[in-house]
C-alpha cells in the first residue's frame, strides 16, 4: 500500500472487504413493488405525523408525513397509488413503527423532473429545497441535512468534506454512485459549497476505489470549477476510515474534540449519497424517495446494487434477486461492522438503509465467547484510544456504572475491538449495556 | 403484516464479522513454535525429555479438566492454554528429574495458579513458573542438580533407567557463579566454541531452554504473526546484557553480556514466558519497563542470590507489577471530553 495515502493516526482494523461480490455490478432499478410501507419514523429524531388518510389517492413525490416539532425531516411517497392503511410495521431498529402502506397504481405515468439552473438561485432557496425534499444523512444516522447545513454563526466553516470512503465491508453503493454519477456528485458538492458560502471541498475515497478517484479527478478537471476548489483524496484502506472524526483527521489533521462536532474544527462532512440527493433536490426539485442500496453477502442468490423506492419491503427485493441460499444465517441492514441485524424480511427500506447483507454462518462466526485473556489487541484496534477490555470485564462483574473512566462515552461503536478480540467477546454489546447504566 | 416463525433470523449486536484469530489458534501456534526445541532436546538430552514433557502436558490438561468440572465451569481444555502451560513447565525442568515430578508441578500450575484464581485471564502469575517455583521449593536437590551433559553419540536412550546420577553435571551459569570464567572455559571450551554450542543448544540446562537459535526462530514467527511484539523480549535481552556488562565482571563494565544471554533461561523466559498476555502489561511503555525489570532482577539474582539462574523468579516478581504498570500506562485517548474521567 502506498505510504503517501492519507490516514488517521491510531487504531483501525482490516476486515475482509468482500466488495468484489458487487463492486462491478452497475446500478439496476428495481421494478416498482405492488405495495410499499413508508415508515413514519425513518431515523432518529421525532417521528412524522401522517398527512394523508386511508384511501387517499397520492402521486409519487407527494409529502405524506411531517414533523410537528423537534428534529426531523418530511417524508414523501415513493409511488403513485392509494393509501391502504396507516398502522404498525416492522422497523429495522425500533422493532415497530407507524407506517403508511400504499397500494401502487401500476398504470400511473412515470414522473419526470426537469433540470433547473441552481447557480441563479440564492443560498436561502437552495436550503429551502433541501429541507422540502426531506433530505437526511443517508449514509448513516439520518441527521436532517438542512439542520447540518445551517451551522451556528460562531462556527467558522472553511471546508466541506464529501465522504466517499465507504469503509464498511460489502457495501458498494457510494462506489457505484461515484462511478455512474460523477457529475451529479461534483455538482452536489458545489451546491453545498454555495449554500455554506465557502470555496474548498475535499472528497475522501479509500484507495480500494481508485477508479472512482481517477474518474472524479478527471470529471473535476474537464468541467468548469465555477471558482470552487475541489480536491479528490485517496485514503488508506483501513476501517473506520469513513467515520466522521477519523476522516476529518485523515484529510485535515484537525482533531474534533471529545463530544464535539465537525463544525468545532470548521468542517462539514456529507456522504456521497446525500450529496447526490442534494443535487436531485436542488437541480431537479426531486424529493428523496428512492435510493441506491447494496444487496450482498454469500447468502443471497444474486448480489446487486439496486435503485429502490423507499418503503420497498425486503421480501420484494429478495424475490426479485432469486431468493436466499439455504446456508443464510443472518440478515443485516447496513454494513457488517455497525449494521443492525433483522429477524424478518417484512422490514421496509428507509432513507438510511445503505445495504442489506445476507450472511452465511461462515461469514458471521457466531462461536461462543470466552474470558478476556488481556492480550490488549482491542486497545491497539480502538481508533479512540479507549479500553474496551476493561469495560467488558466490569460489565461482566456487574459494575457497568463504573466504566466511564475507560472512555465509555467517547465510543462510537465502530466494532474494531470486537472484530479483533481472539476470545470473540461481544465488546460492543458490553459497551451498549454500560452506556445504559453509567452516567456521563 | 403477519410474521411467520420460519421467517425469523438470528440476531446479535454488531460487528457481524470477526477476525479469524482465536485464543485457540494463538495457543496452538505458540505450542507449535516450541516444538523444534523439544525435538532438539530429545537428541541432546535423550528420549526421557519427551516423556517428561508428555507427562507435564497430560498433568496440566487433566488438572484443568478436573478442576473445571469441580468448579462447575465449562471445560475449555481444547483452547490449548493448558497444553502450552504443560510444555512450558517441562521446558523449565532439568532433563534428569523423575517422571512423576511434572505431575505435581502441573497440578500446582493449573489448579492453584490458574483455576483457583478464576481460570484463563484471571491468574496473576505465570502458571508454568509457579509450577517450577513450587518444585524448586519442594524438591530442591533434583531441581538444581539433575542436569545432563549433551548426548553427542546419538544414543538417545542412554540416560533412561538407573545410573543417571553418575553422569549429572553442572550448568554453565552454575560453573560461572561458583568457579568463575576460567573454570567455565575449561569445562565448555574456548569462548568462541562455547558461543556456537550454546547458541545451537549443546549445553546442560533445562529441557527446553538451551537452544537460543530455535527459540528465537519461533519468537520471530510469533512476531510475524502479530501474536507478540518485540518490546518485552528485546527489553529483557537488553536489560540482562546491560546489567551483566556493568556488574557481572571483576570490576565494573567488564561482564560478558553475550554469555549471559546464551547460557541461561533468558531466551525462553523473554520470548515465551514474559510475553504471556495475562500476566504482562498491554501497553508498549509498560512492556518495556516490565522487560527491563525482568532483566535487572535476573542479573541481581544471578550475581547476588542463592541460585545461579534467576529468570523465573524475576518474571514472577514482575508479574506482580503488571496491574500497576497497566494502571500507570494507559492508551492515550484520541479526544477525551473536557472534564471527562480519565
Amino acid at each position: 500500500m502506498d505510504e503517501s495515502l492519507l490516514t488517521f493516526p491510531k487504531g483501525g482494523v482490516h476486515p475482509s472487504e468482500s466488495k468484489t461480490l458487487s463492486e462491478h455490478l452497475a446500478i439496476e432499478t428495481l421494478p416498482v413493488p405492488e405495495e410499499v410501507d413508508i415508515l413514519l419514523q425513518q431515523h432518529f429524531g421525532a417521528p412524522c405525523k401522517p398527512l394523508v388518510d386511508k384511501k387517499a389517492k397520492i402521486t409519487e413525490g407527494d409529502l405524506i408525513g411531517e414533523v410537528s416539532g423537534g428534529l426531523g425531516a418530511g417524508i414523501h411517497t415513493s409511488v403513485t397509488g392509494t393509501v391502504k392503511g396507516i398502522g404498525p410495521a416492522a422497523h429495522p431498529v425500533s422493532v415497530t413503527s407507524a407506517a403508511v402502506t400504499i397500494q401502487t397504481d401500476r398504470e400511473a405515468p412515470a414522473i419526470t423532473y426537469s433540470l433547473t439552473d441552481w447557480r441563479t438561485l440564492p443560498a436561502e432557496e437552495l436550503k429551502k429545497r433541501v429541507k422540502a425534499a426531506g433530505i437526511v444523512g443517508i449514509g448513516g444516522a439520518g441527521f436532517p441535512t438542512h439542520v447540518k447545513l445551517a451551522p451556528p454563526p460562531e462556527a467558522k466553516i472553511d471546508l466541506l468534506i464529501i465522504n466517499g470512503v465507504e469503509c464498511e465491508p460489502y457495501l458498494t453503493t457510494d462506489h457505484r454512485l461515484m462511478l455512474e454519477h460523477p457529475k451529479e456528485v461534483l455538482e452536489g458538492a458545489k451546491i453545498i459549497l454555495a449554500m455554506l458560502g465557502i470555496k474548498e471541498c475535499h472528497i475522501g475515497i479509500e484507495a480500494n476505489k481508485m477508479d472512482a478517484v481517477e474518474l472524479l479527478r478527471k470529471t473535476a478537471r474537464d468541467n468548469d470549477s465555477n471558482g470552487f476548489k475541489i480536491t479528490v483524496d485517496a485514503l488508506k484502506v483501513k476501517y473506520p476510515q469513513g467515520s466522521e472524526k477519523q476522516l476529518i483527521e485523515s484529510i485535515t489533521k484537525r482533531r474534533v474534540p471529545g463530544f464535539g462536532l465537525p463544525f468545532d474544527v470548521g468542517v462539514i462532512v456529507q456522504n456521497v449519497g446525500t450529496t447526490k440527493a442534494i443535487y436531485d433536490a436542488v437541480a431537479l426539485n426531486k424529493p428523496l424517495y428512492e435510493k441506491v442500496i447494496t444487496i450482498s453477502g454469500r447468502g443471497i442468490s444474486r448480489p446487486a446494487n439496486l435503485r429502490v423506492r423507499i418503503g420497498t419491503r425486503l421480501s420484494d427485493i429478495v424475490s426479485y434477486l432469486g431468493g436466499t441460499k439455504p446456508d443464510l444465517a443472518r440478515i443485516v441492514l447496513g454494513g457488517p461492522m455497525m449494521g443492525f441485524p433483522i429477524s424478518t424480511l417484512d422490514v421496509a427500506v428507509t432513507k438510511t438503509t445503505s445495504g442489506v447483507l445476507f450472511l452465511t454462518e461462515e461469514e458471521i462466526d457466531s462461536r461462543p465467547h470466552g474470558s478476556c485473556i488481556r492480550c490488549g489487541w482491542c486497545l491497539d484496534a480502538c481508533p479512540m484510544g479507549l479500553q474496551p477490555n476493561e469495560i467488558g470485564v466490569y460489565v461482566e462483574a456487574g459494575r457497568p456504572q463504573d466504566t466511564a473512566q475507560f472512555g465509555l462515552f467517547e465510543c462510537f461503536e465502530c466494532g474494531c475491538c470486537a472484530f479483533v478480540c481472539p476470545a470473540k467477546r461481544p465488546l460492543v454489546q458490553f459497551i451498549r449495556l454500560a452506556k445504559l447504566k453509567a452516567k456521563r | 403484516m403477519t410474521v411467520k416463525e420460519a421467517d425469523l433470523w438470528s440476531v446479535a449486536v454488531s460487528p457481524h464479522v470477526k477476525s479469524h484469530e482465536s485464543v485457540e489458534k494463538i495457543m496452538w501456534t505458540v505450542v507449535a513454535c516450541l516444538m523444534p526445541s523439544l525435538i532438539l532436546s530429545i537428541f541432546v538430552f535423550g528420549f526421557q525429555t519427551l516423556i517428561i514433557t508428555a507427562v507435564s502436558v497430560i498433568s496440566c490438561v487433566a488438572t484443568e479438566a478436573v478442576s473445571q468440572k469441580c468448579l462447575h465451569r465449562p471445560v475449555t481444555v481444547k483452547d490449548g492454554s493448558a497444553v502450552l502451560t504443560g510444555v512450558l513447565l517441562a521446558y523449565v525442568i532439568p532433563p534428569g528429574v523423575p517422571y512423576w515430578m511434572p505431575i505435581l508441578g502441573g497440578v500446582v500450575a493449573i489448579f492453584v495458579t490458574k483455576q483457583l484464581m478464576g481460570g484463563i485471564g484471571f491468574n496473576i502469575f505465570n502458571p508454568a513458573l509457579i509450577g517450577r517455583a513450587f518444585l524448586v521449593a519442594t524438591y530442591p536437590v533434583a531441581m538444581t542438580s539433575a542436569w545432563l551433559p549433551p548426548v553427542l553419540d546419538a544414543s538417545i536412550f542412554k540416560y533412561m533407567g538407573p545410573g543417571v546420577d553418575a553422569v549429572s553435571t553442572a550448568t554453565p551459569l552454575y560453573v560461572l557463579k561458583h568457579y568463575g570464567l576460567e573454570a567455565l572455559i575449561e569445562k565448555f571450551g574456548a569462548l568462541s566454541t562455547m558461543y556456537g554450542n550454546f547458541f545451537i543448544g549443546l549445553r546442560p540446562g533445562c529441557i527446553g531452554e538451551t537452544s537460543v537459535l530455535l527459540l528465537m526462530l519461533g519468537g520471530l514467527f510469533l512476531i510475524y504473526k502479530g501474536y507478540i511484539t518485540w518490546h518485552i523480549p528485546v527489553s529483557v535481552f537488553g536489560s540482562v546484557a546491560f546489567f551483566t556488562w556493568v556488574f557481572g565482571g571483576e570490576g565494573f563494565f567488564s561482564g560478558n553480556p553475550l554469555l549471559a544471554i546464551l547460557s541461561g533461561g533468558a531466551p525462553l523466559g523473554a520470548i515465551y514466558m514474559a510475553t504471556d498476555y495475562v500476566t504482562s502489561p498491554n501497553q508498549k511503555t509498560g512492556q518495556v519497563l516490565f522487560g527491563i525489570g525482568i532483566g535487572a532482577l535476573t542479573v541481581l539474582i544471578r550475581l547476588k542470590g542463592g541460585y545461579p539462574e534467576g529468570v523465573a523468579y524475576a518474571i514472577l516478581l514482575m508479574n506482580t507489577l503488571t496491574p500497576a504498570l497497566d494502571g500507570w500506562f494507559k492508551p492515550r485517548r484520541f479526544a477525551p471530553a473536557k472534564g471527562a474521567v480519565k
